[in-house]
């Protein structure tokens, strides 16, 4: 299965390297999170935990048999060695650890590296986790202010520069060369609620519409409140492992990277920020395209972020993403279900974890575990996750053995 | 805050933009570093811009990050493309647009000599 060699594709030839590509051997065999929202009293180490043991009692593994941890990071317990600051507290004594940093794109680049742990035979069964009560652990001044630093710290945070700002300041190029209104970004929001209202674990459950959207309080034009995901507390763990679980493959069968730029003022193109290169690396180690891809969990930090992300990729022309969600596409009975859980938007965003609930979410999908929410037989998935202003760009293509 | 960009505040606090230009290679860079970012020379100099340039990309703020800045809000941030061919982050007067001539003017804020542009 798979390609035997990348093809080259014009645009991404700088970052490719022509060696023959082996099918690399890792499947998601577990997956555990807990709700998001509020749990006042629980700190990063005790969400993480509840997520771990989630997610080995999905894959029915004993603590013991995990020798792999990886761990995002924590912006209310930033500590030197988070992975094995939780190891010593989560009772792991693993043969490889370490924690991993690449804003809301780390829990993909986590991913994507156990696969390859695990392939190379360095690990069997490596624990990918990350946690924090990034809403109930800080006040929101002082969370919003740690984001804030995602800028540059000469030449951006002086202005008063926030982390919707950054994005604004996107969106408003983007919505300059492209056909893209705020009642487009509105659908998206509201397609997001929509699905977190069939999620339990959704922090945010009540219905809005496109009206609320755009009248919701203004942040940093053209981004209003419900334009934003809100902060969240909560945790995301998977299962990577060398072998398939009995009776359930959903493997990783692609990976790939892209980082153009880190803050919003060196971006060189809207038309270029690093996704469909990332997405296209991914799609040709998979050996597949996006007409082979069946679901789809999209990184969503804000309305705008998801939009562009989908055209970029190519799963709707440029100013054409609203339409293909008006069509109904994107909705769970459609063509490419997106985020059904929520996404970031609704389900919620405690950091780390918050771009792992879209994998999470696809495994189950993919495995056919989603309960009210299963998207009718879904084969193969591709998840995006971004960090920093759009900076760094991790994809996964996810497939069920069948 | 590193040396390099300290320059470039300082230049602010005299009313000036100033950005680095490579000896060897005659690349400009806005981000101030101790070497040129497409030759790698360590020979750079300081230059001033017209502070002339079009509006690139804005923002109008409504929620502010710190304290500081909260006193200011609603304030634009644009991104601004110098006529020198460097792209910065800056102030803006309030109801600019894309694609905007602008001119550089400052202000001060929290102590600091700010960049704030308007239409030209």
């Amino acid at each position: 299965m798979g390609a035997q060699f990348y093809a080259i594709p014009d645009d991404t030839s700088r970052f490719h390297v022509d060696l023959p590509v082996r099918t690399l051997m890792a499947y998601i065999t577990g997956v555990g999170d807990t709700a998001f929202g509020r749990h006042a009293g629980e700190t990063a180490l005790t969400l993480m935990a509840q997520a771990a043991n989630a997610a080995l009692a999905d894959a029915g593994l004993a603590r013991a048999e995990v020798d792999g941890l990886l761990c995002g990071y924590a912006t209310t317990l930033p500590h030197l060695m988070l992975s094995t600051v939780f190891a010593e507290y989560y009772g792991l004594q693993p043969v490889y650890a370490h924690a991993l940093q690449l804003g809301g794109a780390t829990g993909c680049a986590m991913a994507m590296l156990a696969r390859e742990l695990v392939d190379a035979g360095r690990c069997r069964e490596v624990l990918v986790v990350a946690g924090e009560n990034r809403l109930s652990g800080q006040t929101r001044d002082a969370a919003i202010q740690t984001l804030a630093q995602v800028g540059h710290p000469d030449y951006e945070v002086p202005y008063g520069a926030s982390v919707p700002a950054y994005y604004a300041l996107l969106a408003s190029r983007y919505m300059h060369e492209y056909p893209v209104s705020e009642t487009d970004l509105a659908e998206f929001a509201v397609l997001m609620r929509r699905h977190a209202g069939a999620h339990p674990g959704a922090h945010l459950k009540e219905p809005i519409s496109v009206a609320d959207v755009l009248a919701s309080k203004k942040i940093a034009a053209p981004l209003k409140l419900l334009d934003c995901c809100p902060i969240s507390d909560g945790a995301v763990a998977l299962l990577v492992s060398r072998e398939p679980r009995a009776g359930l493959g959903v493997r990783i069968a692609g990976a790939g990277q892209a980082h153009l730029h880190q803050h919003v003022s060196s971006i060189a193109s809207v038309s270029d920020l690093g996704a469909r290169r990332a997405a296209r690396s991914a799609m040709d180690e998979a050996g597949v395209g996006l007409g082979d891809i069946d679901y789809l969990g999209i990184y969503d930090s804000f309305s705008i972020t998801l939009l562009i992300l989908l055209e970029e990729i190519g799963i709707a022309a440029r100013g054409a993403a609203a339409a293909r969600l008006g069509s109904g596409d994107f909705a769970p009975a459609g063509r490419l279900p997106l985020n059904t859980h929520g996404g970031l938007l609704s389900y919620g965003h405690c950091g780390v974890a918050g771009g792992m609930a879209h994998i999470a979410e696809a495994q189950r999908q993919l495995a056919r575990k989603a309960g009210a929410r299963q998207a009718g037989e879904r084969h193969c998935a591709l998840v995006h996750g971004d960090g920093g202003v759009l900076s760094s760009h991790v994809s996964l293509v996810l497939r069920r053995d069948e | 805050m590193n040396k390099h960009a300290a320059h470039f505040w300082e230049g602010c606090a005299a009313g000036e933009l100033r950005y680095q230009h490579c000896a060897a290679c005659a690349a400009l860079q806005f981000h101030a570093r101790a070497f040129c970012l497409r030759c790698g020379g360590a020979k750079l100099e300081w230059r001033t811009a017209q502070g002339s340039g079009t509006v690139y990309a804005l923002s109008s703020v409504a929620r502010a990050p710190t304290d500081e800045f909260r006193a200011l809000a609603p304030y634009v941030i644009v991104l601004v493309d110098l006529d020198e061919g460097l792209r910065m982050m800056a102030h803006g007067a309030p109801g600019l647009c894309i694609g905007d001539r602008v001119r550089a003017g400052f202000f001060v804020h929290g102590g600091r000599s700010l960049p704030r542009f308007d239409k030209s």
